[in-house]
């Protein structure tokens, strides 16, 4: 197997590993954090497809590396927005659920 | 050798997800997802992939992970309560299940890609001497697919008044975040003065050694925004107001500039971001130039959020 068919297998992994988390977590910020990990997950198969066209004496294609680029910061972008929406949310709510129903007192106490 | 050094990156790298995603509260989360960004940076170096190793280092991992931390501080209190609504055993199964299938979907796609792979690297490898520039990453960015990089600002600067517009009426115009108040004779307040002057001067070099080597606008804005961000903690520096002229200018010069040589392009060479023949090189610099001060202010202000208190305190 090629460096890069690991990398890429071990990326799919990421991806599912993201998921998870966004499901399972509750908290906003953690889901956020894993949304942040499936991401790079796709980065990186995206990026392992991009070494896998290396041609014409590159090492790598460098049109995807290139839209890599481009999406980390947009991906960064996304998430300072995300965190300015649920800051405002705690601001105005005082609570980051994002439950239907505003979690009970004693829950809260807890 | 390389294959064994591979492989423990990547075990380590899947370790630190786990890690991240399991982790007991979110401060250890964004603790292990800095670190994740760290190491993911070597796997782009693996990959040979130089500016997307630099970019998610400085980016992926620095700027995100500064502002995940800088949000646990503020969560804090909220965190009890939404451990309280953890799913139940049932949804977690479903989770489980479903995030296993996506994977075992992609790497049943993984193993399937075709042989030999699609690349455009021979075209890229052609046109690149018309451009001006050596490094083909920077060719890509700034002509070959420049609409990409132009559409990219503005989306940045679309998040910023996104941002900005999360302020609360009172607010608006006034600036983001609290004022930092350092010890004056600190170690930070130390290092903030003493490594902006370095930090302005690797980051211009970043921005120009791009043209040829692994670099480039992004890079170079994410270090010298870092070293403002560094000021600003100190408190050696105020947040900038929102409402500033001189701020909102240098936030749009970047795609202004950008969309004005294209339209340049359309007279000169028949095409929306054409370059003329032998011009090429310097649009390019132009357009690097014009976007330093917009990706700069972008991030930075991104980092500080929502304006938060009034311009007259």
């Amino acid at each position: 197997m090629t460096v890069e068919t690991l990398i890429a297998l071990a990326a799919c992994a990421l991806v599912g590993i993201g998921l998870y988390g966004l499901i399972v977590q509750p908290h906003p910020l953690r889901k956020v954090v894993a949304f942040n990990v499936m991401g790079s997950g796709v980065f990186v198969i995206f990026g392992a497809l991009a070494r896998r066209g290396a041609a014409a004496g590159m090492l790598a294609d460098p049109v995807p590396q290139a839209l890599l680029i481009t999406a980390i910061v947009v991906a960064f972008a996304a998430t300072a927005m995300t965190v300015a929406l649920l800051l405002r949310l705690i601001e105005s709510t005082g609570s980051a659920s994002l439950a239907a129903e505003p979690p009970s007192a004693d829950g809260e106490a807890r | 050798m390389r294959a064994v050094v591979s492989l423990v990156v990547v075990l380590l790298l899947l370790w630190l997800a786990v890690w991240t995603v399991v982790a007991r509260d979110a401060f250890l989360a964004v603790v292990g997802f800095i670190a994740y960004g760290l190491l993911l940076s070597l796997v782009w170096v693996r990959l040979y992939g130089i500016d997307v190793a630099l970019i998610e280092a400085a980016i992926g991992g620095g700027l995100t992970g500064a502002l995940l931390l800088g949000a646990v501080g503020r969560l804090r209190g909220t965190e009890a309560a939404a451990r309280s609504e953890r799913p139940g055993a049932g949804t977690r199964a479903f989770a489980m299940v479903l995030s296993l299938g996506v994977t075992v979907v992609l790497v049943l796609c993984v193993l399937a890609l075709p042989e030999p792979a699609p690349t455009l690297a021979p075209q890229a490898a052609q046109e690149l001497p018309a451009t001006g520039v050596g490094n083909p990453i920077t060719g890509v960015l700034l002509a070959f697919r420049a609409l990409d990089t132009l559409l990219e600002a503005i989306v940045l600067v679309i998040a910023l008044i996104g941002v900005w517009s999360l302020a609360p009426d009172r607010f608006w115009g006034g600036r983001p975040g609290l004022r930092h108040d350092a010890d004056p004779d600190g170690v930070l307040a130390y290092f903030a003065r003493v490594l902006p002057p370095i930090g302005i001067v690797v980051g211009i070099y970043l921005l120009w050694a791009g043209a040829d080597h692994p670099g480039g606008k992004f890079q170079s804005a994410t270090i010298l925004a870092a070293m403002w961000m560094l000021v600003q903690m100190t408190g050696l520096a105020d947040t900038p107001a929102v409402a500033s002229r001189w701020l909102r200018a240098g936030v749009v010069v970047g795609p202004l500039v950008f969309v004005a040589v294209g339209l340049l392009g359309l007279w000169t060479a028949g095409d929306f971001l054409g370059y003329p023949p032998d011009w090429a090189k310097p649009m390019i610099v132009v357009i690097e130039v014009a976007l330093l001060p917009t990706l700069v202010l972008v991030l930075a202000l991104l980092m500080n959020g929502a304006p938060a208190r009034n311009v007259k305190r």
